[in-house]
């Protein structure tokens, strides 16, 4: 029983009418690394928040190192050692990356005045190991990575014998991922235990010990992951057979030469350059690259979003179309999901009938310009059905749905316009199993009814099974092309972190010479 | 097989139940019915309490109290809507009416001299709008320069005093002064610009812009909608609107004070967010945020009437602001939890 750091039983939790945790149970051993997977709304975070002191658990009991507790607040938990890294960046942007790591510590101080010369040393000791930042600078100036790291050295500096990652790779590139996974080792080597909440098969079998599956608020199994395979993670997810996570490819009977996009050497000022690309009729084209590389540039590029003195030329089923602004290009059915759903993607206070006819509003319009309520219900109400979205009232407010529902809310509005071509930038990110598969299988029914699509995604195994043809871009410039067998994870990844060796022509020497 | 029955069934949309009870349940949700129970409450009340209150004169006076200002907070109510804010409007208001008079008194026509007062107010909209979208200062801070400047500028066109306007041809003072039958002309044009805009805002294609713009401007540009042009015609609206509203408080004042609405902004504002507005953008009704006014304005009546010094009114409707704000924090945060 001693090598037990922390133990729940049979927790349950209700939130007025939905109940969130039905008599759970859940082991952490000392010194281990504990998955903890489930789709959205499976109880995770709920469990989380509850061994954090967030909520209050309605029955059931927990154990720390074999005593029983009671955690009544965050700063209690952080007392006994509990350290929770969440999954939203929650630092103060307009102090320094020091001030922010000690915020409790500072909190909590006896002295008076702030000694910023000890704060900014302690701060050097932590990234030491971690990462190389300034811990002068302010938060604000941080990339979004290096913010999520600046929240992982908060935790580290607790002093905590329980860690909780929620999902802190979402906004960390691979290498940012892996350094971050050798010190979960480290610390769990020194004894700490881990408990990390990931949507990701690959860095649970890579860099965990154990995984426990949540549905639906139930406990459902808990693995030492080299007995398992993650088909077995996600069936118990899910609760049914997923076969097959990926909707079957296009076939080569079925391969056309119709050209629905093609986009002829489009240059930003600084971002991308020389960008030329083709998308044929049925096929699901995918931009990787890492973060910053310019993917979503360069989709918003072609759809006049966003960007400075763009040039060049793109084509729309062999006519071509301009490119000055957003309007023009959903007139020519150009659309763009965008990558950040909450951010910029819905309207989380409006209804989802409203959200779904933003990008023509005009469609559900009389000609007067008064909005025709009942073709702007019905409309929603069909493409809703369509995308099988769970859903309450049509006019209920966007935010009462889930992740993977909003995500579905914001396809509804793409395909409100019926597009003939859609860039979705991180179309299944942060959206569960389930509804992943589903999204996967409507985009590639859309590409059999000859919508072109182009998907961006940071996750590597979502691009190999999905896409039919990958372009890696790399810096601002097309680094390179996989299709068929070649779209490995290695050759993507080769090809998105290491300059060509040989330049594909004289032009591109030049460039490179200037 | 038995899975997918069970996702289908909770994919079932939750049909509106329109059962009468069910439809009196949404009905007393909205924030509308609320605030026409408290004013029917007060009424109540008042009526006992006071034998003044329900009386022609003091039901046309209030009316005439809340119509001009109604105007105003039409436009401050689509502005907060948009996601902005106007502080400047007493002071543009003001400004309507110092520049008409103004005109007036150098021998324009009446009704060119509103005209061009309104059209001047417009454009101080325009300017207004141009800092905010082109420059991208913050509403707050422009139109609190605006109405300091503006402000200003009544004072200097009238040196300080009040501009006495009572050669106003009759015709002219009709619009502030008459009434149609029993009812002042005042009251007839608030009404008709409330209903128009309470549709529009409600229906049509242009205020919808509006709702999506207020309530995620990156997700509205994500969808195509020019929002900087959408904040700055709401902009634009809200002045032109105190322009109107200045060019009546004129005719019906015969007169053009230029420490005339100090302070309006916080009233209008205020009605607006009583209303249902919310100062982050996104959501309000017109016909809300008149209710908001109107209460504000029964409330000012009845303290008047029972005799309460004018310092505790003040003390109550700031109260009142502040109970409507507190109550919708619970139920946005009652929202966040469902």
């Amino acid at each position: 029983m001693s090598n037990l750091a922390l133990q729940i039983s049979n927790i349950s939790k209700a939130f007025g009418a939905t109940q969130a945790l039905k008599e759970v149970d859940f082991e952490l051993r000392k010194g281990e690394i504990h998955a903890l997977a489930g789709e959205n709304g499976a109880g995770k975070s709920t469990l989380m928040n509850i061994i954090d002191g967030i909520h209050q658990p309605d029955s059931g009991d927990i154990y720390l190192k074999g005593q029983k507790v009671n955690i009544p607040s965050p700063a209690e938990a952080q007392k006994m050692g509990i350290g929770f890294v969440h999954q939203e960046i929650a630092l103060c942007p307009d102090i320094s990356v020091a001030e922010n790591i000690f915020m409790a510590q500072t909190n909590t101080s006896k002295t008076f005045l702030m000694n910023y010369g000890a704060l900014h040393r302690k701060a050097l000791d932590v990234f030491a190991q971690l990462s190389p930042i300034d811990p002068a600078i302010l938060v604000q100036d941080l990339s979004i990575s290096n913010q999520q790291l600046v929240e992982i050295a908060k935790a580290l500096t607790l002093d905590c014998s329980i860690l909780i990652l929620d999902e802190p790779t979402a906004a960390l590139t691979e290498k940012e991922a892996k350094v971050l996974f050798r010190i979960m080792r480290d610390l769990a080597d020194s004894g700490i235990s881990i408990i990390y909440i990931s949507h990701r098969m690959v860095e649970i079998f890579e860099n965990c010990d154990r995984v426990t599956v949540f549905r639906d608020g139930h406990f459902v199994n808990t693995n030492n992951v080299t007995d398992i395979t993650p088909d077995d993670v996600v069936n118990s997810m899910v609760g049914r057979v997923i076969n097959n996570l990926y909707p079957a490819k296009q076939s080569l009977a079925n391969k056309s030469e119709q050209i629905i996009l093609e986009v002829q050497q489009l240059n930003e000022r600084h971002r991308y350059k020389d960008i030329s690309f083709k998308v044929t009729k049925g096929e699901i084209l995918g931009f990787s690259g890492l973060i910053g590389a310019g993917r979503s540039e360069i989709a918003k590029g072609v759809c006049g979003l966003d960007g400075e003195d763009i040039t060049g030329r793109v084509f729309l089923e062999g006519q071509e179309i301009p490119f000055k602004t957003y309007q023009d290009s959903i007139n020519n059915g150009v659309v763009y999901l965008s990558e950040d759903r909450k951010g910029d993607g819905v309207f989380l206070d409006l209804s989802i009938a409203s959200n779904i006819s933003a990008l023509a509003i005009k469609q559900v319009s009389h000609a007067s310009g008064l909005i025709n309520n009942r073709q702007e219900l019905s409309q929603a109400r069909s493409l809703a059905d369509r995308l099988n979205l769970k859903r309450g009232h049509i006019t209920h407010p966007v935010y009462s749905l889930s992740g993977g529902n909003q995500q579905k809310v914001a396809l509804a509005k793409m395909l409100s316009v019926n597009p003939r071509v859609i860039f979705l930038d991180e179309p299944t990110r942060g959206v569960d199993v389930g509804a992943k598969s589903e999204i996967h299988k409507i985009l590639r029914d859309l590409a059999n009814e000859g919508v072109g699509i182009i998907v961006i995604s940071s996750e590597l195994p979502e691009l190999i099974g999905l896409c039919d043809r990958v372009l890696v871009i790399r810096e601002g410039v097309i680094n390179g092309e996989v299709v068929g067998d070649e779209m490995t994870e290695e050759t993507i990844m080769h090809l998105a972190s290491i300059e060509k060796l040989k330049p594909t022509s004289a032009e591109s020497k030049q460039r490179v010479a200037s | 097989m038995s899975n997918s029955d069970t996702i289908t069934e909770s994919n079932q949309e939750i049909r509106q139940d329109n059962s009468l009870p069910a439809k009196l349940r949404r009905l007393m949700a909205m924030r509308e019915t609320g605030l026409i129970l408290i004013i029917l409450a007060l009424f109540v009340v008042m009526t006992f309490a006071s034998p003044y209150f329900l009386t022609w004169t003091n039901m046309r006076a209030m009316g005439m109290a809340f119509a001009v200002e109604g105007i105003v907070v039409v436009g401050m109510c689509i502005l907060l809507i948009a996601g902005g804010i106007d502080l400047s409007v007493g002071s543009v208001v003001t400004f309507a009416m110092v520049l008409a008079g103004w005109l007036f008194l150098q021998g324009v026509d009446p009704w060119t001299a509103s005209v061009i007062a309104i059209i001047a107010c417009a454009a101080v909209g325009m300017a207004m709008g141009f800092c905010v979208t082109k420059i991208g200062l913050h509403h707050f801070i422009v139109s609190l320069a605006f109405m300091v400047i503006f402000r200003g500028v009544c004072l200097l066109i009238t040196q300080g005093r009040p501009l006495g306007l009572y050669t106003l041809p009759p015709e002219f003072k009709f619009i502030g002064q008459g009434s149609v039958g029993v009812i002042p002309i005042v009251i007839v044009i608030f009404v008709v610009i409330v209903v128009a805009f309470d549709f529009l805002v409600r229906r049509s294609t242009v205020f919808r812009k509006v709702f999506y713009t207020g309530s995620n401007e990156k997700a509205a540009a994500y969808s195509g909608i020019r929002t900087k042009k959408v904040i700055f015609l709401s902009t634009v609206l809200c002045s032109t609107l105190c322009g109107v509203a200045g060019v009546i408080y004129m005719a019906r004042f015969a007169s053009a004070p230029p420490y005339f609405g100090l302070g309006m902004e916080l009233n209008v504002i205020a009605a607006a967010v009583i209303g249902g507005a919310s100062l982050q953008g996104g959501s309000g009704t017109i016909f809300g945020a008149i209710l908001g006014v109107v209460l504000l304005s029964v409330v000012t009546s009845s303290l008047a009437l029972l005799d309460v010094s004018t310092y505790w009114q003040d003390i109550i409707r700031g109260s009142i602001l502040l109970v409507a704000v507190i109550f919708d924090h619970y139920v946005n945060k009652k929202k966040a939890l469902a």
